[in-house]
């Protein structure tokens, strides 16, 4: 790991200005992503922004019908919390089926959605309910906030402070892990909106998180496994490598997603 | 350099670091507590796992300067020297929880967070759901499920929690 200048705020703001004094400094909170890649050298960032300690900016609660979840949340706390487990319990098991209990202990949403990994389970919760992300400057749209492999559109001042999550009537996730690194080869989100049916798949696409739009068209008018059936996802896009071709992948969308909105209609 | 202050087995410390110092190599290096490992370095094996405010973590993962103000215990917190041991440590040894103990510390400190977090009663299943982050290469993870299983039970019944 190279050198960097370690500096801890106490409010967002204080650290918005570290980011604007400090060209090319890195915001970290639990460090899960960004401390193995600065050991790998695939980041030397001179100045590291900890907001770990900024008081409120893991809280998690409901407001109105969304769900809100502070950037700083661990993965763990939004396992647990009973809040989450009664208003999106899809996103509370989401969040304890991430990496291992030590990883979920450190690792928070806002880690892994500014990082946007392509093989992150957040992204595809995000998406699939519609989420807003929340900054210190102004909110994004989950369409417009993922933008392809590790992009989104947070400037390099901009801070995730909170996510929030408007309630489904159902939702269901579910991944199917590379057995080596435990990844999603593929996970799906499916959720029933008020409005529409979402279905995100993380894990599969060179690009990242997406949905896929046949699925929801053929779901709006009957939200059952049954009603996908039939209908092919294509491998073009999608990733191919000595875990899986692109066609395995594109086959697993279809199974993962049978199987979570079984999942989403088990739960009534 | 970083000034930090935080409580480690209990006793306090203050200590100039480096920012990029992981809390693993603050523990081994600086403080010599060499109980704690360091396997794969990258997050996955488990032998460098240590509480951190009561939590199980990944010290090779976490940087000694976000443990300042913060309370982490090691394997060598668990029981004082010459004292008998933690019911958790005395579990692995009655049923032969480990061969070379490379990866024990970690997966005694894993062991006890289940604990704290799952009770004392844990089925094989969910021992073994909850050492995903920890990697025994010995041998495998019979006797290691065996021993957390045991002392668990035995941690009901010790003050030594």
């Amino acid at each position: 790991m190279y050198e960097f200048k370690y500096h801890r705020p106490g409010t967002v703001r204080q650290a918005a200005n570290l980011l604007v004094k400090n060209e090319d400094a890195k915001v970290i909170a639990g460090g899960h992503t960004l401390i193995p890649v600065m050991k790998q050298r695939l980041a030397s960032p001179p100045h590291l922004v900890d907001l770990s300690h900024i008081e409120g900016l893991d809280t998690i609660e409901m407001k109105g019908r969304s769900l809100v979840i502070g950037a700083t949340a661990k993965h763990a706390e939004v396992a647990t919390s009973v809040i989450v487990g009664e208003s999106i319990p899809a996103l509370a098991s989401l969040a304890g089926g991430i990496g291992d209990p030590a990883v979920r202990h450190r690792g928070t949403i806002g880690g892994s959605l500014a990082n946007n990994d392509p093989t992150a389970d957040y992204p595809a919760a995000v998406l699939a309910l519609g989420a807003t992300i929340v900054t210190n400057k102004r909110r994004l749209k989950a369409e417009e906030y993922f933008q392809g492999l590790f992009t989104t559109a947070l400037e390099p001042d901009e801070i995730i402070t909170k996510v929030m999550f408007p309630l489904p009537k159902k939702a269901a996730y579910i991944k199917f892990r590379n057995q080596a690194s435990r990844y999603a080869l593929v996970g799906v989100f499916v959720a029933r909106r008020p409005s529409d049916v979402r279905v995100a798949v993380t894990g599969a696409g060179s690009e990242g998180v997406f949905r896929v739009t046949a699925f929801e068209e053929a779901l709006k008018k009957r939200f059952a496994s049954k009603a996908i059936e039939g209908i092919d996802v294509p491998a073009d896009g999608l990733n191919s490598d000595i875990h899986g071709s692109a066609e395995y992948r594109a086959h697993l969308i279809g199974v993962l997603t049978r199987r979570a909105l079984d999942a989403a209609n088990a739960k009534e | 350099m970083a000034k930090i202050s935080l409580i480690v087995n209990g006793n306090p410390v203050t200590a100039n670091v480096d920012p990029r110092t992981l809390l693993v190599q603050f523990l081994r290096e600086n403080l010599r507590l060499t109980g704690t490992h360091v396997g794969c370095d990258t997050s996955q094996c488990g032998a460098c796992v240590v509480h951190l405010d009561g939590k199980a973590v990944k010290s090779c993962t976490t940087l000694a300067v976000m443990a300042d103000g913060h309370e982490v215990k090691t394997i060598e917190g668990l029981a004082a020297d010459g004292a008998p041991l933690h019911p958790m440590q005395e579990a692995f040894r009655e049923h032969h929880g480990l061969q070379c103990g490379f990866c024990t510390p970690g997966m005694i400190m894993t062991a006890i967070d289940i604990v704290h977090r799952k009770g004392n009663e844990l089925d094989d299943h969910t021992i073994r759901e909850e050492l995903e982050g920890n990697l025994c290469r010995c041998t495998g993870y019979q006797n290691i499920v065996a021993s957390i299983s045991a002392g668990a039970k035995a941690m009901a019944k010790s003050d030594l929690a």
